[in-house]
């Protein structure tokens, strides 16, 4: 049961992701963004894992994409024409394309898939129980959170002072 | 009975589900009824009391009864929708036109597994929750489904392609936004309290309900008493959640035409309307089971009690059937009672400004919910020290 469902999740993810990047409309782009992004939050319940799952949908799904939405909506980006084919594309597209099989015959060749732990053998999931998350960020991961903090802080004070038109002294205070 | 039990886990899941939602449904749709009567009733008019079925008019003061109170008026409304041509713009983008009310749907009906109604005990003395799925991460589950609500005001105003319902999702969007961040903080408080040092730390609806259905003093004392400021700041948010007046402003009839439901007509139409009640009727429900004891009839007199108090006079009374049953009218009927608020204060408060529900919303409730998280954080510190 637990396997088909992961299979359903995988491919209903990937099939999203991959919309993400083909479609033109935009708003077509972030409806798939949406549903890559529950398709992860089934994945992460399959993984025991309630609580990523619920603040994936209430963070990203609820509001982040929506909020793209709403900027492409505004814009009103109806998709642009298609761009001419260009050598540097054939040229980027072929690098990316070598550097994920190295990527891939690296992980085969280190031996990391033929190895991985069974679920048997694996310890009870931490992310089942909600107060390890709370002890884990209060303790180990306590300064990545607070940086995170001040970087999020960071980038709403800039969007603060670019989208404001500031003209005389009065504005500034 | 045992028949039931013996059906595969997925066919039990599904009845159950059905049953629960052959339930919101029809009450989801009699609110639209409520709403006409109520508003009918606080303006001093009869309202609906005129419809009746022919064949059955002869039929002395039940169907006369029925006929006054609106019932087959709600029949023939629902007949309506769902014969009526459904049209489809020409301007329109035919696919999100047609998902938004889906959408709209969808979050409706899929909280509702997450809200325990009542509770009864089993045949080992164990008191258990009647739900659908009692997750350990209750409300935030509740709140991440119903924050998925927003795509379909925004795909159903984009979608429409005309400036009414543009402008309409727009503001509806950007309210449902800001005030899901107050929503979430003025819950806070509740789960510092319910989660005692040295649990397991839980965000379980059942939980909170646990917590208010004691006998002492602070076990059997409701939320809505203990944190006044909660409750408040959370019915505020729940009014902007669910687009109701004075917080209308995915609709805002007098400027807006009908905001992102200008261009949509019979069933789809209808399927905003029934998802609103839906979703109502749910956050009234969340509201009750936080802030309300649940299914207790009064403070300090948990349903537990009731029912061992009532064994003794009724036979009857200790069986888990009659439990249930009674949680669920009590749970029931507060739920009724808040419908019956929200559309009190919509004949009560004059609908707000955009930039008022934007100034409220950041400027006073935000602020607010932080400095009573802070307040009862420490308070309930000291308290449980």
């Amino acid at each position: 049961m637990a396997d088909s469902l992961f299979y359903i999740f995988a491919f209903f993810t990937v099939a999203c992701a991959v919309g993400v990047v083909a479609n033109r409309n935009a708003v077509n782009g972030a409806m798939c963004l949406m549903l890559c992004l529950m398709g992860i939050a089934g994945l992460f319940v399959l993984l025991d894992a309630y609580l990523l799952a619920a603040l994936l949908v209430l963070v990203y799904a609820g509001a982040v994409v929506a909020l793209f939405l709403f900027i492409v909506m505004l814009l009103d980006m109806q998709g642009g024409v298609k761009r001419p084919f260009k050598k540097m594309t054939a040229v980027a597209s072929l690098a990316s394309l070598g550097l994920m099989l190295v990527g891939v015959s690296m992980l085969g060749s280190r031996g990391h898939l033929a190895t991985l732990p069974s679920p048997a053998a694996a310890a009870a999931p931490v992310g089942a129980v909600l107060k390890n998350y709370a002890e884990l960020l209060f303790t180990t991961y306590l300064l990545p959170v607070q940086v995170m903090g001040f970087l999020l802080l960071i980038a709403m004070l800039g969007v603060i002072v670019l989208s404001k038109k500031f003209e005389g002294m009065e504005d500034i205070k | 009975m045992d028949f039931f039990f013996q059906l595969p886990l997925w066919i039990q899941g599904a009845v159950k589900g059905l049953a629960v939602i052959a339930v919101l449904f029809p009450l989801a749709a009699a609110c639209s009824m409520a709403e006409r009567k109520i508003s009918a009733w606080i303006q001093g008019r009869p309202g609906p009391n005129r419809t009746v079925v022919p064949w059955l008019a002869g039929i002395p003061i039940i169907i006369p009864f029925l006929q006054r109170l609106g019932v087959f008026q709600l029949a023939a409304d629902g007949g309506k929708f769902v014969f009526k041509e459904d049209v489809v713009p020409g301007h329109v983008n035919k696919l999100y036109f047609i998902a938004a009310p889906i959408l709209a749907m969808i979050p409706a009906l899929s909280t509702i597994t997450i809200v325990p109604f009542g509770a009864y005990f089993d045949s080992a003395g164990q008191l258990v929750p009647l739900v659908l799925a009692n997750v350990d991460i209750g409300l935030l589950a509740v709140l991440a489904i119903s924050s998925l609500g927003v795509y379909s005001v925004i795909l159903a105003g984009w979608a429409s392609n005309s400036k009414y319902p543009f402008l309409g999702s727009i503001r509806a969007s950007a309210q449902l936004i800001s005030y899901e961040l107050s929503m979430t903080l003025s819950v806070l408080p509740v789960f510092l309290w319910v989660n005692a040092p040295g649990g397991q730390g839980t965000l379980s609806l059942f939980a909170v309900v646990q917590a208010q259905s004691g006998t002492g003093f602070f076990n059997g004392l409701w939320l809505g008493i203990w944190m006044p400021v909660s409750a408040f700041i959370f019915l505020v948010a729940l009014f902007a959640e669910t687009n109701r007046q004075p917080f209308d402003m995915a609709e805002s009839e007098a400027d807006l035409v009908g905001g992102f439901h200008t261009e949509y007509g019979a069933f789809k139409w209808s399927l905003f309307f029934v998802a609103e009640y839906a979703h109502m009727i749910v956050g009234s429900g969340v509201f009750t089971l936080l802030f309300l004891g649940g299914w207790n009839p009064l403070p300090w007199i948990p349903l537990t009690r009731v029912v061992h108090g009532l064994s003794h006079w009724i036979s009857f009374a200790g069986h888990p059937l009659f439990m249930g049953v009674l949680g669920v009218l009590i749970f029931l009927g507060k739920v009724g009672f808040f419908i019956f608020f929200f559309m009190w204060i919509r004949w009560t408060l004059p609908r707000f400004r955009y930039d008022q529900i934007m100034k409220l919303g950041w400027q006073k409730l935000l602020p607010l919910a932080i400095g009573n998280l802070v307040f009862y954080a420490l308070l309930i510190a000291l308290i449980q020290k």
